[in-house]
């Protein structure tokens, strides 16, 4: 199944639980008409909230730069010896 | 009786005005995989820096068996490179790396142990978890990264944490599989194979790697790749 389907069908039973809510009143009318807003705006909270936390445990690593400066070093060293041209470019 | 099944890797390089880093990644290659039977595909698509000249220098000093140039005659695209590579493979594994080092070949090991560990038909680097990272982006490139990441995770549930790294490791039937399949380019090129793959139901396994930046200063991402990249996620979202 298409991922696209599976996402139609997913939107599809959300939309049918909300229509039988508003239909059997189990919630307060006024209330479950919001309730679709009230879920789109989460959604896009949790979004934001994904991406902050992301951001702020954004794995970095400065310690990688320098050690491919000494493979760099190393490499240049070892090529050089054999012949091959490592000149910068 | 243990029945030893010999592993060959075959690594696909696509280069353009490489002719430095090309030959600091074959070394770093060599030095890393000392017990492993593989090979260097270098495709080459009409450098006018002189790369092919290098590439000749490293295959007098390795072996032109273990060196191959397939070089191409203009710029003709990423997952054209990936294709006209291999044709040339005569590995069972497939390994695909970017050839300016910001993939470093220190953990190609970790990707034969995994991929040997799990049996898995893809093993993708990621940048994105504990013990992998990325050196060299500023706040904001790391904010449009992981911005496009949840917006592409909440999509499109792809199965993995990465997709538009390109540091990966495939069984040559899978790649074969996919690649045929795939049409867009640059990094949707990634993205769209490591879904597909996804989709068809393939075990894809992860390890952490580090990337470190080197280009970035230079390239800008500006709003015709963020546009490329809505445009991407739309069109996977509805044809995988």
């Amino acid at each position: 199944m298409k991922h696209i389907v599976k996402i139609m069908v997913l939107l599809v039973a959300i939309s049918a639980c909300w229509i039988g809510l508003l239909q059997t009143s189990i919630i307060l009318r006024s209330h479950t008409w919001l309730l679709p807003i009230y879920f789109i705006i989460s959604l896009g909270c949790y979004g934001l909230l994904m991406v902050g936390v992301g951001l702020m445990n954004f794995p970095t690593c400065p310690q990688e730069a320098l050690l491919l400066h000494q493979d760099i070093d190393e490499a240049k060293e070892f090529l050089k010896r054999r012949g091959v041209d490592v000149g910068s470019d | 009786m243990v029945k030893e099944k010999k592993n060959k890797y075959s690594i696909i390089v696509p280069t353009y005005n490489e002719r430095l880093n090309i030959a600091l990644i074959v070394y770093l290659i060599f030095k890393h995989l000392r017990d492993v039977d593989f090979e260097i595909i270098i495709v080459d698509d009409g450098s006018p820096d002189g790369t092919q000249e290098v590439v000749k220098q490293l295959q007098q000093v390795y072996g032109e068996d273990r060196i191959l140039l397939r070089p191409r005659a203009k710029k003709l695209g990423l997952g054209t490179a990936y294709i006209h590579g291999l044709k040339h493979v005569s590995g069972n594994f497939v390994v695909i790396m970017d050839a300016d080092l910001s993939h470093h070949p220190k953990y190609l090991p970790s990707f034969i142990k995994k991929q040997l560990e799990t049996g898995a038909s893809i093993v993708t680097g990621t940048r994105y978890v504990k013990g992998g990272g990325v050196h060299g982006w500023n706040l904001m490139r790391k904010l449009t990264s992981r911005g496009a990441n949840v917006l592409a995770q909440t999509l499109l549930w792809p199965g993995v944490s990465d997709l538009t790294g390109s540091f990966r490791l495939y069984k040559k039937s899978v790649l074969e599989d996919i690649i045929s399949s795939v049409v867009s380019k640059g990094y949707v090129f990634q993205m769209e194979m490591i879904v597909r793959a996804s989709r068809k139901g393939y075990h894809i396994e992860e390890v952490p790697i580090t990337f470190v930046d080197r280009v970035f200063g230079s390239s800008k991402l500006g709003g015709s790749e963020i546009v490329e990249y809505l445009k991407g996620l739309a069109y996977l979202l509805v044809t995988t």
